[in-house]
């Protein structure tokens, strides 16, 4: 005796959260109907495994047949199958394209090809987050990838607008796109204690002032790339190594600013000329793609690194980054002023984001 | 050529990929209508194709624009082999052709595909243009408006109710015929969809004729039903309420803008205050009491043999009556099946164990030549000539003449609505239903089974014609039908539907409905002015305030009132003398007016009338049965069936009545039986909603007695038993809020000898009569209603009475349009559809087995229902439409549609205050028309009866053992066939309307949650197309105005798989077909400019499965009503245009 059939369909889709939840997680049905029945949620219904079961399996059919309309949002508007209400749709669509930042946190940089696809097992392995659900996560960053690739105009928007996504959401998005685009390093050991926000941070930074759409919105630009001219132009900033005067007052400069003001300052003043070697020897190398990916690991290992065995505190590495990069201006001789603010602002912004344990 | 149809095909989205290499699709549209076919040109290389094609115009006779559907079929275009169909879309043009209904048809269609289910959409655009044809012969009955709503729809005044219309169309399924083994199953599929939408149109086109024929405009409780009977072909038939109707021009007056939809279906309609003689319908219905009587005994007590036995034997037929009655009533025990034909003595069981409905029916199988005869002419003759003469003389032979005026019309008085206009229901008396065993002949296959079909056709007399076969074995049924009601003293049935179950080549038909006077007065036109609507309006504000159930209040009001009307109360009057009783009733006085005498418990098919004064709330009560049948062929096979049938209906009956005591409640609405076949097993399941009538006497409790009290475990247990159903009917009272006004019954006076005040249930069948006078369980609770338990299976019975869980918190249901108690809908609502089919193991099941796997089946449905719809809480679920089926061997399929709907708690005590005040008003107003029943009524209760009366002369129980207490009444039941329960309408204070949705109105939050939240999503759905569409079983939504209804939606679909496990498995592929189905109803609705469908109905949903082969099968037919709605609250903003209508709800809708 066995039930063969068992099906429930309203006119208006019904769409439990928690189920759909269940469901991108990746759970099973049989584990899905456990989770249920142990959540205190559901104790006042009294609803029996059975019943669960049953509303378990309907949810999960309908999340199946949703899919392949999730899959274009935009589709999902004006499909005709299953009637739901606007918001139900965008909530809809918004947590399946929610994705886990420890999952995300592995693939960024990275590929988004079959290769990839196949280490899923061990992603998952490693972040305890479903192989099924991995898959989903993986599936949608290719596909945004995809869609947004070729795109002209503000990455984010372009996101939002095809996926139909919030703004917080389309902005990780963009993130992940322009990570896999430009395939930097976040692999690595040393890079390991860097979140998936801490990257997405990073990114923003970077999408915002340093591609080809941050500095003239009228043009038809393209967001997922760095602008090729201006890395070139880093190339300038050499000078402020280069050239001995420059860098010693540079340094008189800045010590003057921070005297008293920063506890580290004895290891600051020692240190200078190496901080300040390493930023610039990082500007002016990233017109090579392979430091363009080394990007985040140099920032690390040349700064972050020295400063953090020098045990400077955040308030030290603020006021520091600040004046280094204020105090240029009054260099009489240095007139890459716009130049400068564009690299050090983003530098600036990503080594403070990047600098905690 | 009165008619030039033009389409325009504009574009199409989210086609498929039909070319592999290039991931694109080349698509053209082929336009058919009738023989004409033309075809727009290849969109090359595109899934968003935008032909934009000419207007493709068709000229053709209104005839055809009535049968034929427009076929559109998108196709792939392909250089080097044949075009591939990518789908089709069906438009029924019908709505164009009324002037009332929609102008345009424009939107986006599913493009479906038998096999591969929705493939993408089309946009279309449909316009007609229509010639005046006043040619008196034409064939053609365009503008004759169809509804399935089962009451007059809103925003129509009913002018006219002429009565029952009826038609049938056979022709050979194509899934039978020979070229099926060479096609392919999706051409096999069209070829049936095309098919039965050609019949559907031809059908409704036939309709339509007789309805102009009789002078009406439209069709109301539209009901139309596919019979497939396999080999032996495919029926199409319908029925329907021709009535008159006026469009309501003064939708936006302000009073009927305060008028809240979720009241009574039929607030809205204008009724005529002055009696009009000669109304069509109410003659018929006076009409044929003695031929009634004569039918009953002639034909009525037919037993369920199949014709081939009794063939061509009318005489014994006749005169058979007594024995076959008796052997009924002889088989209530398991081993009734084995009873031979004229066993037994007559046991008196029947009597006592029902108070209000007499469990005998008639499964007819006779040949329908003998059956014409029977049921037509020499009934009169026959029937009544041994009692005719104890008529009064000048009475039978006006009712003479006037049954011979209802024959010559050749009129059933049947009506399909389920509620009423204002004062057209005078008298219920109670359920009728006939079901008759046909054995489905072969006759288009003389190849096959060639032997028997020669015999059939010798004994039926069958010419090969066999609509008429049909229509003579659908008129055998409802002349019985007709009887039945003459025997309760009614000329009319309302509430009548009609269904058949079909196994094999043994069909079921079954027809019921719930015998009635009506006002004749309400059928004819008489405008009423709007003093008069509020008067109404008032009336029924005081009785809901009765419904309340607030005790003395309520009461007193009544009686103070009772020379003037009876609010609420006077519909349960019984309709028939009280002296010659059709079958025995415990009557009391009524409890509100104190006048007139109620019977205990009341059956009926229809919905609750609004202004009826109901204590607490009601709720869904099912009986459930499953038997166990041999496996048999043809003739055998029928027979078995037929002797099963009485057992089922009367343990259906007796768990019934045991749910209905066990909550307290005295009266059953929108009863519903419906009676499943298979192989090897009969399913029967019973839908009513349980109400307490504060007319009728309050229910006893239910005693148990135990068989064998020399045993002290046993004792124990039995006591044990009988606290635990006290406990539960405790419990239930407060859950249902059932605290009636303590009454004493003694001042009254019941003249009614007390023995007869109790009903008993008896298990057993053969002692049951000694005991009735010594097993006075009762003492001082006088209804104590006795549950003998005698073998395993009463406590089984019991058991499974106590089982049935009860609703979680917050949840109501019933079967019926609204929810006594519940005035303040929300406009939250939710229907759905739900199908489960269950496999037993083939390990031999016994009966009990079976009913606790069918019975566990149902109300696991239910609690998942339940579990899925918690967060609407609280909420009701309304209009329940369980179907079940016996697909295969050992499959049950069961299926609910419904509509649950949310409503506010919290105001409901305050809509009951409020209309107290003004029952004053009503009261006055109502003066008037009460002076006209007294005359009508009495003569109608005089009459009657005494037909009946003679009736039993020829009976071997006399009618005055029926009277007397504690004595053999079955021998009379036994003999009715049909089971009965009885009501008693009183015209005016129908009228009384749907005031306790009034006041709510002012309160009801129009938006719902939804919408408020969807402020994020307005960024990115600005752009969405699609049209929000409400669908609803009901013939209204709350909260909002019905302002034009845009024809009739009837569609057929078939779905078949071939790849089952790619699409789910069985489930998966269901879930979708029926998404589907939604979705282009949905699609249909918004393409004629709706937003809503009003009466839905999923009337078929056949599965087959073949799992070892991958493949499945599914047929769906849907009906229902296109409308156009507005909310409530806008309406009384700003009155809308009409045409501004839509758009506006448009936007509306968006909220749930």
């Amino acid at each position: 005796m066995s039930m063969e059939l068992d099906v429930f369909v309203g006119n208006t889709t019904i769409i439990d959260e928690e189920v759909y939840q269940l469901w991108l997680d990746g759970h099973s049905v049989s584990d899905a109907v456990r989770m249920r029945l142990e959540s205190d949620a559901l104790s006042e219904c009294e609803a029996s495994g059975e019943v669960l079961h049953s509303d378990t399996m309907d949810q999960y059919r309908t999340f199946q047949m949703c899919e392949r309309l999730l899959h274009c949002p935009s589709k999902l508007a004006n499909q005709l199958l299953f009637q739901i209400p606007a918001h139900r749709q965008a909530m809809l669509i918004e947590r399946y394209y929610e994705f886990d930042h420890t999952f995300a946190r592995e693939v960024l940089g990275k590929k988004l090809s079959k290769g990839t696809k196949k280490d899923l097992d061990d992603i998952s392995l490693k972040t305890g987050v479903a192989l099924k659900s991995c898959r989903r996560q993986f599936d949608n960053f290719k596909r945004v990838f995809k869609v947004v690739e070729e795109l002209k105009g503000p990455l984010v928007e372009n996101v939002q607008h095809h996926f139909l996504l919030s703004d917080s959401l389309a902005r990780d998005y963009a993130a992940v796109v322009f990570f896999a685009n430009s395939r930097f390093e976040t692999g690595k050991r040393k890079l390991q204690y860097l979140s998936f926000q801490d990257f997405a941070f990073c990114a923003g930074q970077l999408i915002s002032y340093w591609t080809v759409g941050a500095v003239d919105n009228m043009m038809e630009d393209m967001d997922v790339d760095l602008e090729k001219e201006f890395l070139h132009d880093l190339k300038d900033l050499k000078v402020l190594v280069n050239d001995k005067d420059m860098l010693d007052q540079h340094k008189s400069l800045v010590c003057y600013q921070l005297k008293g003001k920063i506890k580290a300052f004895s290891e600051m003043e020692a240190n200078f000329k190496n901080l300040s070697r390493a930023l610039i020897n990082i500007a002016s190398k990233l017109t090579n793609t392979k430091d363009v990916r080394d990007l985040f690991i140099d920032l690390v290992e040349k700064f972050i690194e020295p400063c953090r065995s020098d045990k400077w505190t955040v308030g030290d590495l603020t006021l520091f980054l600040t004046h280094y990069t204020s105090t240029a201006h009054t260099l009489e001789m240095f007139r890459f002023q716009i130049l400068w603010e564009r690299y050090m602002g983003v530098i600036k912004s990503c080594i403070l984001k990047m600098y905690h344990d | 050529m009165p008619g030039k149809l033009k389409a325009k095909i504009v574009a199409g989205r989210h086609l498929p990929v039909m070319d592999r290499a290039s991931d694109l699709t080349d698509a053209f549209v082929e336009v058919k209508f009738g023989n004409t076919t033309f075809k727009t040109d290849v969109y090359p290389k595109s899934l968003n194709p935008q032909w934009n094609s000419e207007w493709f115009k068709f000229e053709v006779d209104d005839e055809d624009l009535q049968d034929e559907p427009l076929q559109i079929t998108v196709l792939d275009h392909d250089t080097y082999s044949a075009n591939d169909a990518i789908g089709k879309v069906y438009i029924d043009i019908d709505p164009l052709l009324s002037s009332e209904a929609a102008t345009v048809i424009s939107g986006w269609f599913p493009i479906y595909d038998t096999i591969h289910g929705i493939r993408g959409e089309i946009n279309v655009l449909v316009k007609v243009e229509l010639f005046n044809d006043l040619n008196r012969f034409r064939q053609s009955s365009c503008g004759v408006k169809f509804f399935c709503t089962t009451s007059i729809p809103r925003c129509y005044r009913a002018v006219m109710v002429h009565g029952f219309v009826e038609e049938l169309v056979v022709n050979e399924d194509p899934e039978y015929q020979w070229i099926d083994r060479i096609r392919t199953p999706r051409a096999s599929n069209e070829a049936r969809q095309r098919l039965i939408s050609l019949m559907s149109g031809e059908l409704q086109r036939k309709i339509g004729l007789k309805v102009l024929e009789m002078g009406g405009n439209a069709v109301v409780g539209y009901l139309q039903c596919f019979d497939l009977e396999g080999e032996s072909g495919l029926v199409v038939r319908a029925i329907g309420t021709a009535c008159t109707l006026d469009k309501l021009s003064n939708t936006y007056t302000p009073a009927t803008a305060i008028n809240p939809c979720n009241s009574s279906p039929s607030k809205d309609i204008k009724d005529s205050p002055q009696a009009v003689p000669s109304a069509l319908g109410c003659r018929s219905t006076h009409s044929s009491p003695v031929h009634s009587a004569s039918s009953r005994l002639s034909q009525g007590f037919s037993v369920s043999v199949p014709t081939l036995l009794f063939a061509g034997m009318k005489h014994r037929h006749r005169s058979s009556d007594g024995p076959r009655a008796r052997q009924c009533r002889a088989g209530f025990g398991e081993e009734a099946p084995g009873v031979p034909l004229s066993s037994g003595p007559p046991t008196p069981l029947r009597a006592q164990t029902f108070s209000s409905f007499s469990p005998s029916k008639s499964y007819s199988r006779q040949s329908s030549s003998s059956d014409t005869e029977l049921s037509l002419t020499p009934k009169t003759g026959m029937g009544s000539g041994g009692s005719a003469g104890k008529e009064a003389g000048p009475l039978k032979a006006l009712l003479r003449q006037q049954t011979q005026t209802a024959l010559e019309q050749r009129e059933f008085p049947f009506f399909t609505l389920t509620s009423f206009p204002p004062g057209f229901l005078l008298h219920v008396g109670g359920v009728v239903s006939a079901r008759s065993v046909k054995l489905l002949d072969r006759i288009h296959n003389p190849a096959l089974g060639n032997t028997r079909s020669y015999k059939l056709l010798d004994w039926n007399s069958f010419t090969a014609d066999e609509p008429e076969t049909r229509d003579a074995w659908w008129e055998e049924i409802r002349q019985e039908i007709k009887s039945h009601a003459k025997a309760l003293g009614c000329h009319a049935v309302v509430g009548y539907s009609e269904s058949t179950s079909i196994c094999e080549e043994v069909c079921i038909l079954s027809a019921s409905g719930t015998a009635a006077i009506l006002s004749s007065r309400f059928m004819q036109d008489s405008a009423l002015d709007t003093e008069h609507r509020l008067s109404r309006q008032q009336a029924s504000v005081f009785t809901s305030g009765a419904e309340k159930g607030e005790g003395d209040m309520g009461s007193t009001a009544s009686l103070g009132f009772e020379d003037l009307m009876s609010p609420g109360c006077a519909f349960c009057h019984i309709p028939y003398d009280e002296l010659n009783m059709p079958f025995p009733a415990q009557l009391t006085y009524c409890h509100c007016c104190r006048r007139y005498k109620v019977p205990d418990v009341l059956f009926t098919t229809i919905d609750l009338p609004t202004e009826a004064n109901v204590t607490g709330k009601g709720c869904l009560i099912q009986a459930r049965l499953c038997r166990t049948k041999k496996k048999a062929q043809g003739e055998g096979n029928a027979t078995a069936i037929s002797n099963l049938l009485p057992f089922l209906e009367y343990e259906l009956h007796t768990q019934l009545m045991n749910k209905l005591k066990l909550r307290s409640m005295n009266a059953l609405f929108g009863l519903r039986i419906q009676i499943s076949v298979g192989e090897n097993m009969l399913l029967g399941l019973a839908s009513a909603t349980g109400v307490y009538l504060t007319a009728l006497p309050s229910p006893g409790g239910i005693q148990i007695a135990g068989k064998t009290p020399s045993d002290i475990t046993y004792e124990q247990h039995i006591s044990n038993m009988q606290k635990k159903i006290n406990d539960t009917i405790a419990k239930n009272k407060e859950l249902y809020e059932i605290n009636p006004p303590d009454l004493v019954e003694e001042v009254i006076g019941s003249p009614i000898p007390e023995p007869r005040q109790r009903s008993r249930l008896f298990r057993s069948h053969s002692e049951s009569s000694d005991e009735v006078s010594e097993l006075d369980l009762s003492h001082g609770k006088k209804d104590a209603f006795v549950l003998e338990i005698d073998d395993t299976d009463a406590v089984e019975d019991i058991h499974s009475l106590l089982t049935d869980a009860p609703t979680p918190p917050g949840f109501y249901s019933c079967n019926t349009e609204i929810m006594p108690g519940i005035y303040n809908w929300t406009s939250a609502l939710q229907m759905f559809t739900s199908v489960r089919v269950f496999r037993l193991s083939n390990v031999n099941l016994t009966n009990q087995g079976l009913n606790k796997v069918f019975n566990d089946l149902c109300e696991n449905l239910l609690k998942s229902l339940y579990f899925k719809l918690r967060s609407m809480v609280p909420c009701c679920l309304c209009h329940v439409n369980f179907t079940v089926a016996v697909p295969e061997d050992e499959l049950i399929q069961v299926a609910v549609t419904a509509v649950a709907m949310s409503f506010d708690k919290d105001q409901t005590q305050e809509n009951g205050r409020q209309s107290i005040d003004k029952n004053l008003m009503k009261a006055i107003t109502e003066n008037e028309d009460q002076l006209q029943f007294p005359l009508e009524l009495s003569a109608e209760s005089s009459s009657n009866p005494l037909n009946s009366a003679k009736g039993l002369s020829e009976v071997s129980g006399p009618l005055p053992s029926a009277r007397a207490p504690s004595v053999d009444y079955s021998s009379f039941t036994d003999r009715c066939s049909s089971w009965i329960e009885q009501l008693r309408l009183k015209a005016h204070t129908i009228r009384c309307g749907s005031i306790k949705t009034m006041s709510s109105l002012e309160k009801a939050s129009p938006l719902p949650e939804g919408r408020s939240r969807s402020l994020r999503s307005n960024r990115s759905y600005a752009g969405s197309s699609v049209t929000v569409v409400k669908m609803t079983p009901l013939s209204f939504i709350p909260g909002t105005k019905i302002i034009k209804y845009l024809g009739i939606i009837n569609m057929f679909f078939i779905r078949e798989t071939t790849s089952l496990r790619e699409e789910g498995g069985v489930s998966g592929f269901l879930h979708s077909f029926i998404a589907e189905v939604f979705a282009m109803v949905r699609a249909h609705v918004a393409a004629l400019g709706g937003n809503a469908v009003v009466s839905y109905n999923m009337k078929e949903c056949v599965f087959m499965e073949n799992p070892n082969k991958n493949q499945a099968q599914c047929l769906i037919n849907v009906s229902g009503d296109a409308v156009i709605f507005v909310r409530e609250s806008e309406l009384e903003a700003t009155p809308p245009q009409p045409h501004s209508a839509s758009a506006q709800t448009s936007s509306s809708g968006e909220g749930t």
